[in-house]
């Protein structure tokens, strides 16, 4: 079982590789859109990498309630 | 004729002889060829092995994530546009964008993103395709990324007339500054399809030369050794601006868009009328939109692609339209052919050769044609006082576009 901050640092990969985000600006507070300026494309990139890297499944009706870093934290914590 | 002057104040371009006009244009009086040996893997498995590939990647100019979401044609098309933007300085000029227009085109469109997409969806299934994929694809994307770029707010437009796009490209620019719909217009031409599939279409059709192992003698218009094109890639564009905004704000300009001319054969998918007449009527055409006769044409830069059946055709329209005076050229002897972007890259060989006074060479030319009794700059740039010239662009469909540029 990865830890939250393994998760994070997890996401931050994926962030920097799809997204070009700072590894530095991401936490488990920060809005994937309105902090990090990931766009709605860019997001559907993230999940299908995200999916691939924890080994979980991320249905599109879950996207939307993912806001945060810490929103995809805990459903990949949970899930995986 | 029109009573609205165009002038062309900013060029750009990312090309197989240079990642920019300059570098470009030098290559090109040098008589450098930017043809070569594949250098992708698959090509060993073809019967056409050369090209001309870009000689500066995108990926060396546009950082890795933006690459990610565009298509390698619409990468270079916003290299070349932002170009010619930074150059006719209409930033700094502050100009109102809803007066700002882009008419930029593609002879194939996003196919390289069509296909590796495609080997994605059959590998691994539909989540793994890019959410990307349909902008990138889409044939409208290049002049819509420079629309975004440029923030332009006067019309997007995007047209497809194969190997003539570049140029009616620049046609529908002038157009639509004649109109009064824009006082400024961003027009080019873009192509990056260096794939096995276009390639093994082409070669099926015997279109292209399989010298192999002499890439950069491969591309040999006129000459009797011909065996068709050499497949290129590259992006030009040209900013077109009404003369008297141009003047108002000092801008450098470096020729007149006088005239366009726009046919179609209403004959085959492929070939070309043999005796050109469609061509001959579109450079017809240019000349009374430009309210000038053939005996003012001092040099055409020539659609001649390096096929045995077009390049011929091509003197016959000339001689008929244009007469037997001009000096004549084909730049793609050096930069291949670039498809949907020949007509911007020639349109930029054409203005440079009147701000220049020298007529670009055509390399290759050891053996010329017995039919050939044009004068050809064969070999080696040469100096001449170019008032005014034409650039050919014809296309597979029978579409004909030619430009005449003067100086300003």
């Amino acid at each position: 079982m990865a830890t939250r901050e393994e998760i994070t640092s997890g996401l931050a990969e994926i962030l920097e590789e799809v997204a070009g985000v700072n590894p530095d600006d991401v936490a488990e507070g920060k809005s994937f859109t309105d902090d990090l300026d990931v766009d709605s494309l860019s997001m559907v990139e993230v999940v299908v990498a995200a999916e691939e890297k924890f080994g979980v499944k991320i249905p599109d009706n879950e996207v939307q309630n993912l806001k945060t870093v810490g929103d995809a934290v805990s459903y990949i914590e949970a899930n995986h | 004729m029109s009573n609205v002057d165009v002038v062309v104040t900013g060029l750009g371009a990312t090309t197989p002889l240079g990642g920019d006009v300059a570098s470009t244009w030098d290559a090109m009086l040098a008589g450098r060829s930017g043809v070569g040996r594949l250098t992708l893997e698959w090509a060993d498995q073809l019967t056409v092995k050369i090209g001309a590939q870009l000689k500066v990647d995108p990926s060396e100019v546009i950082d890795r994530v933006r690459m990610r979401r565009l298509d390698r044609s619409e990468a270079i098309a916003l290299i070349a546009a932002k170009q010619a933007w930074a150059d006719a300085g209409l930033e700094e000029a502050g100009l109102d964008k809803e007066r700002l227009a882009v008419s930029f085109g593609s002879g194939i469109g996003g196919a390289l993103t069509l296909l590796n997409q495609d080997d994605i969806l059959e590998e691994s299934g539909q989540r793994k395709v890019s959410p990307h994929t349909v902008p990138m694809l889409m044939p409208n994307g290049p002049a819509a990324w420079v629309g975004i770029e440029l923030q332009a707010r006067a019309g997007v437009h995007a047209m497809a007339s194969a190997c003539a796009t570049g140029a009616e490209a620049m046609s529908l620019g002038l157009d639509i500054i004649r109109s009064g719909r824009a006082d400024v217009v961003v027009a080019g031409g873009t192509e990056a399809v260096i794939h096995p599939l276009p390639y093994a279409g082409f070669a099926n059709m015997r279109a292209m030369s399989t010298r192999n192992d002499e890439p950069e003698k491969a591309s040999r218009p006129w000459d009797k050794g011909r065996d068709g094109f050499v497949f290129g890639e590259g992006a030009g564009a040209l900013v077109l601006e009404r003369a008297d905004h141009a003047r108002a704000r000092g801008a450098k300009i470096y020729a007149r868009l006088a005239g366009a001319g726009i046919t179609s054969d209403g004959f085959d998918i492929v070939q070309p009328d043999p005796e050109c007449k469609g061509g001959a009527r579109a450079m017809g055409k240019a000349l009374l939109d430009a309210g000038l006769t053939g005996a003012d044409i001092v040099h055409v830069n020539a659609h001649a692609t390096s096929t045995p059946a077009g390049d011929m055709g091509e003197i016959l329209g000339i001689k008929a339209a244009v007469g037997t005076h001009p000096v004549i050229t084909s730049t793609k002897s050096m930069s291949g052919h670039l498809l949907g972007a020949a007509g911007a890259l020639e349109s930029i060989a054409t203005i440079l050769a009147i701000r220049d006074s020298v007529v670009p060479p055509t390399i290759n030319l050891d053996d010329p044609d017995d039919k050939l009794d044009l004068d050809v700059a064969a070999h080696k740039a040469r100096q001449l006082d170019i008032p005014a010239a034409m650039n050919n662009s014809f296309g597979f469909g029978g579409h004909n576009v030619a430009l005449v540029f003067t100086r300003a």
